[in-house]
């Protein structure tokens, strides 16, 4: 092997190790619960991701969460909260908002519509 | 706009549509308006939405007054409305259009900008005309508004992503063709670094080093036509629900104080009369009051054959009104009639959770970064592997290929799609299933139990037969049992009454009066003595029956009830009520059968009644005289020998049946109760539903099988030989062109696997 080998698989695994860390390490948390006359609304930006991408919410209040897609990425043109049975499109560049009562505490995803987007609700007994 | 009334505890919420505000000054003044009100608990107004959210207690004001508030303030406003409209519809389609207009330019342009870079990329310096200097300049001129302009989206896309810590399929795309273009720039701008003996077969250029701008300009024209398919393919997943939404006509035509006015369908209330006038659609849900007509109710129950209506008979909004008029009295309205709960259950199934790609959702979370690192693990090999000369290009073209063909689009298209079509396809067959969950459990249905009342009969008693004696007439002895029955409330003096009434028999009044339980009735009838009942009544009153004895045996043994009447102590005739079976089910149980199922069926009534009915449809295994509370345990004993269990029945007495069992098939309840105790719903009352319902769930459920197999094995076998795999055997490396060809292919025939199903037909 040359130098030039030798660097190639140096740089290799960093990169490889850069990717596994950057992309399943801990995410910084932006918790955005808001409580405004029984309504639980939330804010949400829609560009490659969500923002925030943690959300926590109180059991038993109905929650509105505002996605707003700033992006024509096809990715993000569906929004799904399958444990809530929600499966919406979110137009580029306009609000879409999708109310629902979680009953329960737990964690649940809201995700892209195939799944690789990624965003948690947390639902906490109030 | 949407909006909603909810209920926390006392307090309602209404959201209201505002215009007129020209600032964020307006909205705080529509907002202290609005908290003033007596009544309002609290406001808040949205400006960039031109919403007002108002939390109020419904026992002082209503949302008529809160409207009023913000007029009298001096803006325009609205209650929002819950429902599901053509509105947002169009909002959406509108987007997407501009979109895939978008998209559809974007593509010609790297198309034609594409084609001569592939053009002297494939000539291998072979046709004089396209090796001449500076050609890697042309193509790099050519190639550059390719990816900048036309596959802007895709870088974007990336970065954007890469700030969250995210990576999607625009990742792929964009190092893919970013990683080709930057070499094939540094290769063009300065030869002499890459130039070391260039021999690799495909690419020997007179100019030194090898370029790749066509793997660059072709990923991105042929990824851009990958996704006009595929958006133009699942536009097509929800065209069911968006016909559904579409049959809402948009005005009706009331009668209030008086005065016919059409209005918008907005605002019909209930108790509104409505009119409406052959050839035009039904607006809303209501009971005839006046007028008669045939209904074409095919759009919401799967039923070709028009309905009869008259007086008293329910009819939905939507459907079609053919030959007569009639008004009606509107009982259901805006978002609580049967084709907004319809759409409301189909869009709730379509964002349900499928256990069975379970697996495809965790692999596709953290697909891409996966590939990312096989992409650069490949990098590494080949360019340790390869010779000194060829081991650059080898390295690149791998990178490049594997980031390519990966695609984790086809495997998170795999399920959603299915479910889209094929719930859509099943409320066009008056089938609502309930989401994925029901669909998988379905499959593996192996035992249908099937509720004989209503499921299998009419449910409605009816006479069937008439046997008079000499020299009493048919019609007499009918009308002189009907007359003795008006005082009875038992179902089957019902059905005789209905008889006479149908053959337009007077009915005279009755005198003296008297029910012997479980025996029968008698009474006087114009000096007549009349007398109704099973043979122990007659006989204790001296009357021999056994002239008509085989008669009403052979009646009996067909399932019906056979009741005796005598006139003035002589024995008059046999009456036979039954409970008919409906036309289809022999040919359901049957259809059924084929499915490979094992049919049992249940009633309340006695075993004889039972078992004529069962030998009439063709089932063998008959549970009789079952409590209503006894089917649970039916189903129970079933499930404990280890079968899966589908239970037919309406909703509202099996209702703990069909939740006992591992499928509740709700049959003919419109879109009342049973939707909420059961996995299947069917709008019609006809046993051949459940054939299609079990027929569909099957056929989609094998299409996301199939969907989930190929996303897998082509992601499987695809990356490995983009990655080189077989480079050592075959001496084959794949070209990027080639892996983007494959990756927009696979993900397009997911979509077109599962838009299949829209080609289903029931039964």
């Amino acid at each position: 092997m040359d130098t030039s080998e030798y660097a190639v698989l140096v740089a290799g695994i960093a990169l490889i190790a850069f990717v596994l860390w950057y992309f399943f390490g801990a995410k910084e948390k932006i918790v955005a619960g808001l409580n405004i006359s029984g309504i639980q609304e939330v804010k949400v930006t829609v560009k490659g991701g969500y923002t925030p991408d943690v959300i926590e919410v109180l059991a038993g209040h109905p929650v509105k969460l505002s996605f707003y897609r700033d992006e024509t990425s096809s990715c993000s043109e569906e929004l799904a909260i399958r444990d809530f049975g929600i499966l919406r499109a979110l137009p580029a560049f306009r609000e879409t908002s999708i109310e629902f009562t979680p009953e329960k505490a737990g964690t649940f995803e809201f995700t892209c519509g195939m799944n690789m987007l990624r965003g948690k609700l947390i639902v906490k007994l109030g | 706009m949407k909006a909603t009334h909810h209920q926390t505890k006392d307090l309602k919420r209404a959201d209201l549509d505002v215009q007129g505000m020209s600032c964020a000054a307006c909205a705080n003044r529509v907002e202290k308006a609005l908290a003033a009100a007596s009544g309002v608990h609290s406001a808040a107004v949205n400006f960039a939405t031109k919403t007002a959210t108002v939390s109020f207690d419904p026992q002082t004001i209503d949302v008529q007054h809160l409207v009023q508030t913000v007029v009298d303030t001096g803006y325009s406003a609205k209650a929002g409305s819950d429902q599901f409209s053509t509105k947002e519809q169009e909002v959406s389609q509108e987007a997407s259009d501009a979109e895939y207009h978008e998209i559809r330019l974007k593509f010609w342009v790297a198309a034609i900008l594409s084609l001569p870079v592939l053009a002297i990329a494939m000539s291998h310096g072979r046709v004089a005309a396209l090796n001449f200097v500076g050609s890697n300049w042309l193509q790099l001129a050519l190639t550059t508004p390719v990816l900048f302009y036309c596959g802007r989206q895709f870088f974007t896309g990336a970065w954007n992503a890469f700030r969250h810590r995210a990576a999607d399929m625009n990742t792929l795309v964009a190092l893919g063709t970013g990683t080709a273009y930057v070499y094939s720039v540094a290769a063009t701008i300065a030869p002499q670094f890459f130039a070391v003996a260039s021999n690799l077969d495909i690419h020997s250029h007179s100019a030194g080093a090898p370029v790749y701008f066509e793997a660059a300009g072709v990923i991105i024209a042929l990824i851009l036509l990958g996704r006009m398919l595929e958006a133009r393919a699942k536009g097509r997943t929800g065209e069911a629900i968006r016909r559904l939404i579409g049959l809402q006509p948009r005005t009706a035509r009331v009668l209030r104080s008086g005065i016919e006015q059409d209005i918008p369908i907005e605002q019909v209330v209930k108790g509104d009369i409505v009119i409406v006038r052959p050839g035009e659609k039904i607006p809303v849900d209501g009971f005839v009051e006046q007028g008669s007509s045939t209904v074409d109710e095919s759009m919401l129950t799967g039923e070709s054959m028009p309905v009869q209506k008259k007086a008293k008979d329910e009819v939905f909004g939507a459907t079609m009104n053919k030959t007569g008029s009639f008004q009606f009295q509107a009982t259901k309205v805006g978002k609580d009639t049967a084709l907004q709960q319809i759409v409301r259950l189909v869009r709730e199934a379509q964002g349900s959770k499928a256990p069975i790609a379970k697996l495809a959702d965790v692999i596709s979370g953290i697909f891409t970064p996966i590939v990312l690192c096989i992409a650069i693990a490949a990098f590494v090999t080949w360019y340790i592997a390869a010779p000194v000369d060829t081991r650059l290009s080898m390295a690149l073209l791998s990178f490049v290929s594997v980031l390519i063909i990966a695609c984790p689009c086809a495997l998170g298209l795999a399920t959603p799609t299915a479910i889209m079509v094929g719930t859509g396809r099943g409320a066009e067959n008056g089938v609502l299933i309930k989401g994925g969950e029901a669909l998988e459990k379905t499959y593996s249905i192996d035992t249908i139990v099937l509720d004989k009342t209503g499921t299998i009969t009419r449910g409605e008693p009816v006479v069937t037969d008439i046997h008079a004696n000499d020299p009493f007439s048919p019609d007499e002895i009918l009308r002189l049992a009907a007359v003795v029955e008006r005082g009875s409330e038992h179902p089957l003096g019902e059905a005789i009454v209905r008889a006479a009434e149908e053959r337009k028999l007077q009915l005279p009044g009755a005198t003296n009066f008297n029910a012997i339980i479980g025996q029968g009735v008698e009474a006087q009838v114009m000096e007549k003595r009349v007398l109704v009942g099973n043979s122990k009544l007659l006989t204790d009153r001296g009357i021999d029956v056994q002239p008509l004895q085989t008669v009403a045996e052979e009646l009996r043994s067909d399932g019906k009830t056979a009741m005796f009447i005598a006139i003035d102590g002589k024995l008059a005739g046999v009456l036979a009520v039954a409970d008919p079976i409906k036309p289809e089910s022999k040919e359901a149980v049957e259809a059924l059968r084929k499915l490979g199922l094992r049919i049992v069926m249940l009633t309340g009534d006695g075993k004889r009644t039972a078992e004529a009915v069962a030998r009439q449809v063709g089932i063998d295994e008959v549970h009789a005289e079952v409590l209503p509370e006894g089917k649970v345990d039916v189903v129970r004993q079933l499930q404990q020998e280890g079968r899966k269990v589908a239970m037919v029945g309406d909703g509202i007495n099996d209702a703990p049946a069909l939740a006992q069992a591992d499928i509740g098939i709700a049959i003919g309840t419109g879109t009342d109760v049973a939707m909420e105790a059961s996995d299947l719903t069917l709008i019609r009352g006809d046993l051949r539903g459940v054939v299609t319902a079990l027929s569909l769930s099957r056929a989609t459920v094998k299409t996301i099988k199939q969907n989930l197999f190929w996303a897998f094995i082509y992601n499987v076998i695809g990356i490995p030989i983009a990655a080189g795999a077989l480079f050592p055997i075959t001496g084959w490396l794949l070209s990027p062109v080639i892996a983007s060809a494959a990756m927009s292919f696979s993900s397009v025939s997911v979509v077109m696997n599962s838009l299949r199903l829209r080609a289903y037909r029931a039964s």
